[in-house]
């Protein structure tokens, strides 16, 4: 490969694939707020049949 | 009280287990086809390694802002694209919202089919079924492709894997979210990398692999300077990232109240990036192997994007190539995975959306809405004219649909009902990364500007151009046809009641009477 596209591939991983390196590390490091809101209760249900309108 | 008593009435909903179950969702969604099939191509064609600029701003400025604001819509309104945008924004959004699942079932109708092809093409790795001509097996042996028009002339080779495509399909999405998404995505994810990894390490070794990487990453400075190069980059980086039809929005709404948003949206930006990188490296070490076989330079290749990349160029290389068989099967199987997790993700926002307007079951909403789907999807694309359909159709949704939702999206949300603070709110109220006053200038200023260009520009190019010389008939049928129809569904489907009335839904966390609008604070 000529020096060129060489320095590119490298800055193309250095780049894109460090990016998802630091976003994982940060998001490791801070995987939730430690302040959230007062409510925002839990409303899962795996079988939950309908949502109605507005 | 009251409103903590609105918020624990408010409706249950499915939910992924965790957040790396709803990240790996996201990026299964993210990761499709056109990682593999056009960001390569399109890199090369617009700069080689100079491309990187624009593609990096066209992801800061544009991917992840969109992304964030289809989180935060979703997430605070609890639904469905209709259902959510309708909390936001009264019917006038609600329409929006049904056009963007309209949009969503037409992709998933053909979707489908080119999963189906891969599925084909992965079995006939095994014993190079296409021979020495892969372009007249495809289109002829194959497809059996015919003139334009509507038959209905079933091609069987097509229609079995299609049929089998959708059944597993509608079985993973009656399934449900945890149990079905999600642990689809946990296995095929995974799955789907390793399959890549082999392929990218195997083409490394080729010889010639270092021809095919010079040409993609070698720089084109002056490619800068070209506007079409930085609206390729929006436009790849707009269309890879599975935004602002209603997906994002619908599994946004699946998480917990009380989860991280945007932490987790740059995990999935950039590892769908750094998918699209690695298939570049992939495909292109593989193209340059076959350029010195041929003995010409890749610029002289034909078939370097989409399904001529994919189902053309890429058999003539496996023919060439030792253990060709092994690498086709690694190729295709890629493929028929990174599609199919994001071919779910595309069905969801249909079901979804049904779901909760008509008050139906999981199941019920997947079948009323699948089978219709998969009967269209059968007549339109497993027939002798399914090529032609297919390429105007998916041009016409993409380019005119998807932009046209995204940029009325974030006019309306950001410009007129004047929204952006509110889902600034929301973001920071919930996320570990914030996001300030520059997210909503870049969801309310750049996108609309760039993505209005690209919307107008294409309007303005198929009505005086055409497209790929076809019948003008032909055209308005499955192209603007397409969108009328779209157009027409979001109406009606915004104009029926909602199954189960009106709920007194209220966001959470409550908006500060600081972020309101004047006219919300009651201020003269």
């Amino acid at each position: 490969m000529t020096p060129i596209a060489i320095v590119f591939l490298l800055l193309s991983i250095v780049v894109i694939w460090g990016g998802l390196v630091a976003s994982m590390l940060f998001l490791a490091r801070r995987p939730s707020r430690a302040d959230y809101p007062a409510g925002g209760v839990d409303d899962a249900d795996p079988d939950a049949p309908v949502i109605r309108d507005t | 009280m009251a409103e903590r008593a609105a918020i624990d009435a408010s409706p249950p909903r499915e939910q992924w287990t965790g957040q790396v179950g709803f990240i790996l969702a996201a990026i299964g969604s993210a990761v499709g086809l056109g990682n593999i099939w056009r960001f390569p191509g399109v890199a090369y064609e617009n700069g080689g390694g100079a491309f990187l600029i624009p593609y990096l701003v066209a992801l800061l400025t544009a991917g992840i802002p969109i992304l964030f604001l289809d989180y935060a819509i979703g997430h605070r309104f609890r639904g469905s694209a209709p259902a959510a945008l309708r909390r936001l924004g009264g019917r006038r959004l609600e329409a929006l919202g049904w056009f963007q699942v309209a949009i969503a079932f037409v992709i998933s109708l053909y979707y489908t089919a080119v999963i189906a092809w891969a599925l084909s093409y992965f079995v006939f790795s095994f014993d190079l079924r296409w021979g020495d001509d892969p372009g007249t097996f495809f289109q002829g042996d194959y497809l059996q492709v015919g003139a334009p028009g509507l038959s209905f002339e079933f091609v069987p080779g097509v229609l079995v894997p299609l049929a089998l495509v959708w059944i597993v399909t509608l079985a993973v999405l009656a399934a449900g979210v945890a149990k079905g998404l999600q642990r689809t995505n946990v296995i095929f994810l995974p799955l789907l990398l390793v399959a890549f990894l082999v392929l990218v390490v195997r083409a490394l070794f080729l010889e010639g692999a270092d021809v095919g990487l010079n040409a993609l990453f070698t720089p084109n400075w002056a490619a800068l300077g070209d506007p079409n190069v930085w609206i390729a980059a929006y436009s790849q980086i707009f269309f890879s990232l599975s935004i602002a039809f209603g997906i994002m929005v619908t599994y946004a709404s699946y998480r917990a109240r009380r989860s991280n948003l945007t932490a987790p949206g740059l995990v999935v930006a950039f590892a769908n990036s750094s998918f699209e990188i690695l298939a570049g490296i992939g495909v292109f070490a593989t193209l340059g192997f076959f350029a010195v076989q041929q003995g010409v330079g890749v610029g002289e290749l034909e078939g370097l994007t989409g399904v001529g990349l994919s189902f053309v160029t890429f058999p003539a290389i496996v023919s060439q190539m030792p253990g060709g068989p092994l690498f086709g099967a690694l190729f295709f199987g890629s493929l028929t995975l990174a599609g199919f997790t994001s071919l779910l993700s595309v069905l969801q926002v249909v079901s979804a959306g049904v779901q909760e307007k008509f008050g139906l079951s999981r199941v019920q909403a997947t079948l009323r809405t699948g089978i219709p789907a998969a009967v269209l999807s059968v007549l339109l694309f497993s027939t002798t004219t399914g090529l032609l359909a297919l390429d105007v159709v998916d041009n016409w949704a993409n380019n005119i649909g998807v932009v046209g939702s995204a940029v009325l999206t974030t006019v309306l949300v950001v410009w007129v009902l004047r929204k952006g603070r509110e889902l600034q709110f929301h973001l920071n109220s919930v996320s570990t990364f914030r996001v300030g006053r520059t997210w909503i200038a870049l969801v309310g200023g750049v996108v609309p500007v760039v993505l209005g260009y690209m919307l107008v520009s294409r309007i303005v190019e198929l009505a005086v151009n055409g497209y790929g010389g076809l019948p003008a008939p032909y055209l308005a049928s499955f192209g603007w046809g397409t969108i009328a129809l779209a157009v027409v569904a979001a109406l009606v489907l915004t104009a029926l009641p909602w199954r189960n009335g009106r709920s007194d839904f209220v966001a959470w966390p409550p908006l500060p009477v600081a972020n309101r609008q004047p006219s919300e604070r009651g201020d003269r």
